[in-house]
């Protein structure tokens, strides 16, 4: 953890560059993954949700968010990774996506959040097309922080449904 | 004039196009040589508020062109020119292209004046003031003066300027900053002491002003007192130049007036320090909105009252709780729910507008349709002072006018074909507005030929729409029409017979949560019905709860609710139950398979059934309970989500809860109890042959 933060703060000394941009971080199923932290809207735990009929299983149904109807997406089930109970570190993150021709206000719904990183977008991996896995789909980027990987989402794909 | 005059600009622009839709509606009524001065009077009064307006504000160009139309109406109005057919047109199109004009300004963006110039010439050649050649030249010569010109100004202010809060100081400061000024001041109107009246003016000015100003900047300036003195603006040849001889002509600076590009562009910059080009479409919508003052006053009355009762509340939870105070309080409550009620009411009116807002716009089209189709149309305008919620009447327009067009093009026959059929050789377009239930019903009629289903039903099989096979009724086959990629007409015209129309007005009013109908019957005419909700914000919910879902059905939808009587039900085909109903038969919907919720009541004869209509077909929708009825403002599920199929919104309840609101015809639909495209119910047919 240390090692990681050294890093951390020798990024955000970087911060002048351009092309850093700080990503939150969460876990799913022991992988962790980022998405860019300016489109995070607020981060909420879980919540009586209402059902939306006939909708696909990722899309748990929509909450209140303060008058405004926000659907709510299972991340796991998006990526097709078992479901498991939700319990108390369960969280909500909302989100800001920008998609083709307006932009959304969406919830994720993640087994917990993990960090804040400044990641430089030239570090920044292509994903190796794995034809086995129809997941690559959803993942920008691969990034190194100190000893772990990050897989840097696409929004735009992700919630494209 | 240090007044900011662009924050009148909006004002002026809203004002302005209020009075070119008057004159144009007034124009319409015109029949040459039986015209009324009322009507004249009327066009001329919004001719001049628009020249005074644009004057004002510095628009010249618009400002010159209404002087020449405003000429023209004058001399109509005092009988020394009669109206001729051609004036009716020219004015007509003066109208339009003042109202592009305006558009432009508006929208910033340079005016094209071509069209302005060209129909300017015209009126000066009705008006005999100069030849059409003159004008042309004019406009190319005041193009080509940029550099420093001297202009002599003589400025004679009548007796009465100061009594009309105008102070020559100031114009005189103004014009000094322009450029250089020599001014040169007669004092030999001044009366000797005896007769000398202080409150008037004696004075009289010469000023020759060196500038590298466009003369109109100069005009500009006495803009404000040019009823009350005598002004004479002329370009010297050198520096003081010829002596020009003072003219006491009341608006010799009219007929100097120049033309150009250039003053407009620059009036149109100032105004907003060079700000980005909008695109028109960006004003398309309006902002603002004009509500009679009747109903601000009772909005006012109705917060007083509000005010009154949180007084009272307030007063109340000071006190200790008491048995006497509850009641009190319960009273009070009930008198805010009714409060709120009331003031949620008067501010939903205020976005209501008489549909005549849409309607006004159609005599003009149609005039000039029948004109270009050469076919003679009478246009009936029923229910106009129906109201209608404003942002439903922005999008209605549209469509609407889409329908109107198909009405004239392809409904209504050519005088011929009427004479030979022998109806009358005037075809009547009819629009109809009025109210029903929580709707609003719009109706376009015409008196022709009705649609032509044998080659309506050819089209869709050549275009694949139906197959061969298909035995559609009549409605069915009429129904085809809304289709996309959909056109009979044999030619396509530039009015309509591109096949993209019919398909984009079902849309379009789909999306306003709308439905569009056709009926027509062969040479009797065809009728397409139009029904929108009042308001897209809010509507009157019956709560009901399907397994542990609430679900919201819209009031106005529901018949009754009742407990089945099982005797009653019977059973058609696999899987779908009837109830017989007096002497209908009502398919029953269970909400829970349609909407896949598990762990709700399945036996009959333990749920409700909530009977509904949609388009004139009535259906039971299977529910576990009946809760609470309420008012719901609806939400967006699109705004953040997407359509879904039998839910037209959502709402959120007093716990804070989404619930979402059942879209009773889309609920239809996903059952499969209707055939795609058609209007019946599959099951009619099969259920009376069932009860036979």
């Amino acid at each position: 953890m240390i090692a990681q933060h050294d890093d951390l703060h020798n990024k955000l000394n970087l911060e002048q560059n351009q092309d850093v941009k700080q990503f939150l971080t969460f876990f799913m199923a022991e992988e962790e993954y980022g998405v860019d932290i300016l489109t995070v809207q607020e981060i909420r735990s879980w919540e009586e949700i209402t059902v939306i009929p006939n909708s696909p299983d990722f899309v748990k149904g929509v909450i209140n968010l303060r008058g405004t109807i926000v659907p709510i997406i299972d991340l796991r089930l998006r990526f097709g990774i078992p479901a498991i109970e939700y319990g108390p570190l369960t969280v909500v993150i909302v989100l800001k996506v920008k998609l083709e021709n307006a932009s959304k206000i969406m919830g994720i719904v993640v087994d917990a959040v993990s960090d804040v990183y400044s990641i430089a977008e030239h570090e920044a991996k292509a994903v190796p097309h794995l034809s086995d896995s129809d997941n690559a789909q959803y993942v920008a980027g691969l990034v190194n922080v100190g000893e772990k990987m990050v897989a840097l989402l696409d929004l735009q794909k992700t919630m494209d449904i | 004039m240090s007044i900011d005059l662009s924050q009148f600009f909006e004002v002026f622009f809203e004002e302005s196009f209020e009075g070119l839709d008057a004159m144009e509606a007034e124009l319409l009524n015109l029949v040459p040589g039986e015209e009324d001065q009322e009507t004249i009077n009327t066009i001329f009064r919004a001719a001049h508020s628009i020249k005074g307006g644009s004057g004002t504000f510095g628009f010249s160009a618009v400002a010159d062109f209404t002087h020449v139309l405003e000429t023209l109406l004058d001399q109509i109005r005092e009988g020394s020119r009669d109206l001729t057919a051609e004036h009716v047109n020219l004015l007509l199109k003066s109208v339009d292209c003042l109202r592009a004009l305006l558009r432009a300004l508006q929208a910033e963006q340079q005016p094209d004046l071509a069209e302005a110039d060209e129909l300017r010439i015209k009126f000066e050649e009705i008006l005999g003031m100069r030849a059409a050649s003159q004008a042309s030249e004019q406009v190319e010569e005041t193009v080509a003066e940029s550099s420093f010109n001297t202009y002599q100004i003589d400025f004679k202010p009548h007796h009465h300027l100061f009594k009309t809060g105008n102070e020559p100081l100031y114009m005189i400061s103004e014009l000094a900053e322009l450029g250089e000024l020599e001014t040169h001041a007669f004092q030999d109107g001044i009366p000797d002491i005896t007769n000398y009246a202080p409150e008037d003016c004696f004075l009289a000015w010469r000023f020759f002003l060196t500038t590298d100003k466009e003369q109109s900047s100069i005009e500009e300036i006495f803009e404000w007192v040019e009823d009350d003195a005598d002004i004479s603006i002329t370009l010297c040849g050198g520096l003081f130049g010829a002596e020009v001889e003072p003219s006491s002509a009341s608006e010799p600076a009219k007929e100097t007036n120049t033309n150009t590009v250039e003053p407009i562009a620059k009036a149109s910059t100032d105004a907003k320090k060079a700000a980005p080009v909008k695109t028109a479409t960006a004003n398309a919508e309006s902002t603002s909105i004009r509500v009679g003052i009747d109903k601000v006053d009772s909005l006012i009355n109705m917060v007083g009252e509000l005010v009154i009762t949180q007084a009272m509340l307030s007063q109340l939870g000071e006190q200790e709780i008491t048995e006497a105070t509850i009641a009190s309080l319960q009273e009070g409550l009930a008198q805010l729910a009714h409060n709120t009620r009331d003031l949620q009411e008067n501010v939903m009116r205020i976005r209501m507008l008489p549909i005549s807002f849409v309607f006004s716009r159609f005599p003009r089209l149609v005039r000039d349709i029948s004109q270009k189709l050469d076919k003679q149309v009478e246009l009936k305008l029923l229910g106009e002072q129906t109201e209608l919620d404003k942002t439903v009447m922005e999008k209605l327009s549209d469509p609407m006018v889409h329908l109107v067009r198909n009405s004239l093009d392809h409904g209504l026959e050519t005088v011929d074909k009427r004479v030979a059929a022998g109806k009358d050789p005037v075809g009547t377009v009819t629009l109809n507005a009025f109210h029903q239930g929580g709707n609003i019903v719009i109706e376009i009629m015409d008196d022709g030929q009705g649609l032509n289903t044998t080659k309506i039903r050819e089209k869709a099989i050549k275009n694949g729409l139906i197959s061969e096979s298909d035995d559609l009724s009549d409605n069915e086959v009429n129904e085809l029409i809304f289709l996309p990629g959909f056109s009979t007409a044999d030619q396509v015209s530039d009015l309509s017979g591109r096949g993209v129309g019919m398909d984009v007005v079902r849309r379009n009013i789909e999306a306003l949560s709308g439905s569009v109908e056709v009926s027509s019957a062969p040479g009797v005419g065809s009728t397409f019905t139009i029904r929108l909700p009042l308001t897209l914000a809010i509507l009157d919910g019956q709560l009901v709860r399907v397994a542990e879902h609430t679900y919201i059905i819209p009031l106005i939808s529901i018949i009754e609710s009742l407990q089945i009587d099982i005797t009653k039900v019977s059973r058609v085909g696999k899987d779908l139950d009837v109830l017989r109903l007096r002497d209908e038969y009502i398919p029953i919907l269970r909400l829970y398979n349609i909407f896949n919720h598990q762990g709700a009541i399945e036996t009959l004869d333990k749920t409700l059934l909530v009977v509904v209509e949609s388009d004139n077909q009535k259906v039971g929708l299977l529910v576990d309970d009946l809760l609470s009825q309420q008012q719901v403002v609806i939400k967006s599920l699109e705004a953040n989500y997407q359509k879904v199929d039998g839910v037209s919104g959502a709402t959120i309840l007093g716990d804070g809860r989404v619930s979402l609101i059942v879209d009773i015809s889309g609920l239809i639909k996903l059952s499969g109890l209707r055939k795609p495209g058609s209007q019946e119910l599959i099951i009619e047919s099969k259920a009376n042959l069932e009860a036979s």
